[in-house]
């Protein structure tokens, strides 16, 4: 038989009974859509990451303290401050592929400035750090290499800290007390919205580090020193340069291990992806347990189908069916039946995901490829659950067949 | 592939063909050694009470079945040995099926029903199968109802869709089981009269019944009677269907119509 016929009389069985076949497509559309917005959304969390990663900066690389073993008893990460201002000169000194270092001192403190106060994070930082984090200014100025050689008391302020404490009015120019010690703020940064730990990048205040470690009393201490690549591909070799010069920096013997901890960019979006991966693998797994159940309901129907039409099946053989057509015309019934329901079911899906990004905020993304994996997909159940009813039909007795009432 | 054999060549060689179901323990002889010969263009009236063995017969002149022993000659290829595929393509161009349940597929056009075996043609030697449907659904006399469907036609009608269904392929033999077995007299009349028409037109039918009049209408009949061929005669007062059919006081055309524009 031709496939258009093929086709056409599938078409024909299959609107015999509507209501029956748009019930067992249900199934199918239901595991299909599914699929669909799973994707959808592990997709849009996915880019949500990945620029979330990017906006950390460009070819970044960062060094945190690492544990300390004392006579073999591990101390667990970040043990002791080991990071010194110290390293980060001999770093900006000594490397060669490195575009910029800056040690990054953390403090968490009130503030008071506009009238009114604030609990943020102050980070002593030097000039480099906004190469390094590739973050531009939105009003006034960073500070410069003079500004923080001479310690002088300036700051920069995140956006949510201008919002907050400066509304309406530009805070350049206007005084900002830290632990009671007034700086003169020089600009404000530009917006960079969420971590991907979900914290706001834009509270923040911003210090040469030389004035932070001068006029800043109380817990201060180096949480990381941040260091920059020229181009991607050098972050490799960088990331060894860093190491040998801080292990020679903390005088650490051969054989000994590192003190420290060394990352780039590319560590942290796997470990951010290890953690979408993780919702993505379950949504699957209930979207495929979905398709399952689909799957077997058209094999259900199928096999009633058969056992309806063996009269049919018996007219077909008599008149000069082979049992390769019977087969093939009921393996194209439940085919067409589950890539009817997977065509629906991408309707369903897109709308779902659609829907479901407009009532959470959440980001969804579907990929073209994904209405292709969609329909090849259903289409493959329809060959499998279909198999075993048709290979049924096909081995039908005609004579029997002609019988059956 | 024989083209047209001069008259009287044979269609159906049986010779010495045994039917035996169920285990050596448990046997059952459905048919116990059948010698026949059916030529071309002959009208042969199978009969036989049931349990004689007939259906089994007929069910192997049909290569819907292969016979235990013995060797069957169709149109003068050996059948009793070939496979199940072979024996659907010896189905699809060799013969033509006429059933007593008409066994028209429900809620399909008449048209599409008697294009079906077409669709199942491996030879590819019928162009227009479209044409070929419409045709031979005029030569049964309802080129005007080709597009009802069975539940919209009388019984006589649908036979008549049958006929033109197992007439489509131009088969060397064509084999009704019972084919008035669901119809009145009169309609049953009107059904043979067709048979008659298709046999003068030199078509060779074998037709399986248990009717004595149905029986009369063809040229020669076979009774067969616990396995075994018991008689073997022609037809000395055969009924001209057509001519019986204009003694009865109502047409039957009239009262089909009736039926069919009743049916939903």
């Amino acid at each position: 038989m031709k496939a258009t016929t093929l086709v056409r009389v599938a078409g024909q069985s299959i609107r015999k009974n509507t209501m029956r076949t748009l019930l067992t497509m249900l199934g199918i559309v239901i595991g299909v859509g599914a699929v669909i917005i799973m994707v959808a959304v592990g997709h849009g969390a996915q880019s949500t990451i990945q620029h979330q990663i990017n906006s950390l900066g460009t070819n970044l690389i960062m060094i945190t303290p690492g544990s300390v073993a004392q006579a073999g008893v591990s101390q667990g990460a970040a043990t002791f401050s080991k990071l010194t201002v110290e390293d980060a000169d001999k770093l900006k000194r000594e490397s060669t592929l490195l575009s910029g270092v800056s040690p990054v001192i953390m403090t968490r403190t009130q503030i008071i400035g506009g009238g009114t106060n604030w609990r943020t994070s102050i980070e002593g930082v030097s000039v480099d750090f906004q190469a390094i984090r590739a973050w531009p200014v939105q009003d006034g100025t960073f500070f410069s290499d003079a500004d923080a050689r001479a310690m002088r008391k300036v700051a920069v302020i995140g956006s949510t800290i201008a919002t907050t404490l400066y509304p309406g009015t530009s805070p350049v120019g206007q005084e900002l007390q830290i632990r009671s010690v007034p700086f003169t703020i020089v600009g404000v940064l530009a917006t960079k919205g969420q971590s991907a730990g979900g914290g706001d990048q834009d509270d923040i205040v911003l210090v040469p580090y030389q004035t932070a470690q001068s006029r800043l009393s109380g817990s201060i201490r180096i949480g990381q020193i941040l260091c920059s690549t020229y181009t991607q591909a050098d972050i490799p070799a960088a990331e060894e340069e860093v190491r040998s010069i801080m292990r020679e920096s903390h005088h650490i013997a051969n054989g000994d291990d590192d003190d420290f901890t060394v990352r780039n960019q590319t560590d942290l979006a796997q470990t951010a992806q290890a953690t979408t991966q993780v919702m993505s693998y379950l949504l699957a797994a209930i979207a495929s347990v979905s398709l399952l159940v689909g799957g077997i309901g058209i094999m259900n129907i199928m096999l009633v189908s058969v056992t309806e039409r063996t009269r049919e099946i018996g007219i077909r053989l008599a008149v000069g069916a082979r049992g390769s057509d019977v087969l093939t015309q009921f393996l194209v019934e439940s085919v067409v039946m589950s890539v009817l329901g997977g065509i629906i079911g991408l309707g369903v899906g897109f709308g779902g995901a659609a829907l479901l990004g407009h009532l959470t905020g959440w980001a969804t993304a579907t990929p073209p490829s994904v209405v292709l994996i969609a329909v090849g997909f259903s289409g493959a159940i329809g060959v499998f659950f279909g198999f075993y009813p048709a290979r049924k039909a096909a081995a039908l007795n005609p004579i029997e067949a002609l019988r059956y009432e | 592939m024989p083209s047209p054999d001069p008259a009287g060549s044979v269609v159906i060689q049986l010779d010495d063909v045994r039917k035996v179901y169920g285990t050596a323990s448990n046997a059952v002889h459905a048919l116990r050694g059948i010698d026949l010969t059916i030529r071309s263009g002959e009208f042969v009236a199978l009969m036989g009470a049931s349990g004689s063995g007939k259906s089994t017969l007929m069910n192997l002149l049909g290569c819907l079945d292969v016979p235990t022993s013995g060797s069957y000659t169709l149109d003068g290829v050996r059948v009793d040995r070939l496979s199940k595929n072979a024996l659907a393509d010896i189905r699809n161009q060799k013969i033509g099926f006429v059933f007593q349940g008409f066994n028209l597929l429900a809620r399909t056009s008449a048209l599409e029903n008697v294009e079906l075996p077409l669709l199942y043609d491996r030879t590819g030697r019928h162009r227009a199968p479209r044409a070929l449907a419409r045709a031979a659904l005029e030569r049964v006399g309802l080129g005007a109802r080709a597009d009802h469907h069975p539940s919209q036609l009388s019984g006589g009608q649908q036979q008549r869709v049958a006929i033109a269904r197992a007439l489509v392929t131009e088969p060397r033999l064509l084999l009704a089981d019972e084919p008035t077995g669901n119809l009145d007299s009169r309609t049953s009349l009107d059904v043979m009269s067709v048979f008659q028409e298709l046999n003068d037109g030199g078509i060779t039918i074998v037709i399986v019944t248990h009717e004595p009049d149905v029986a009369q209408c063809a040229r020669r009949i076979v009774e067969i009677r616990d396995g075994h061929l018991v008689r073997d005669h022609a037809v000395d007062d055969r009924v001209l269907a057509a001519e019986a059919l204009t003694h009865l006081a109502v047409d039957p055309e009239l009262e089909s119509d009736a039926v069919a524009s009743a049916a939903p």
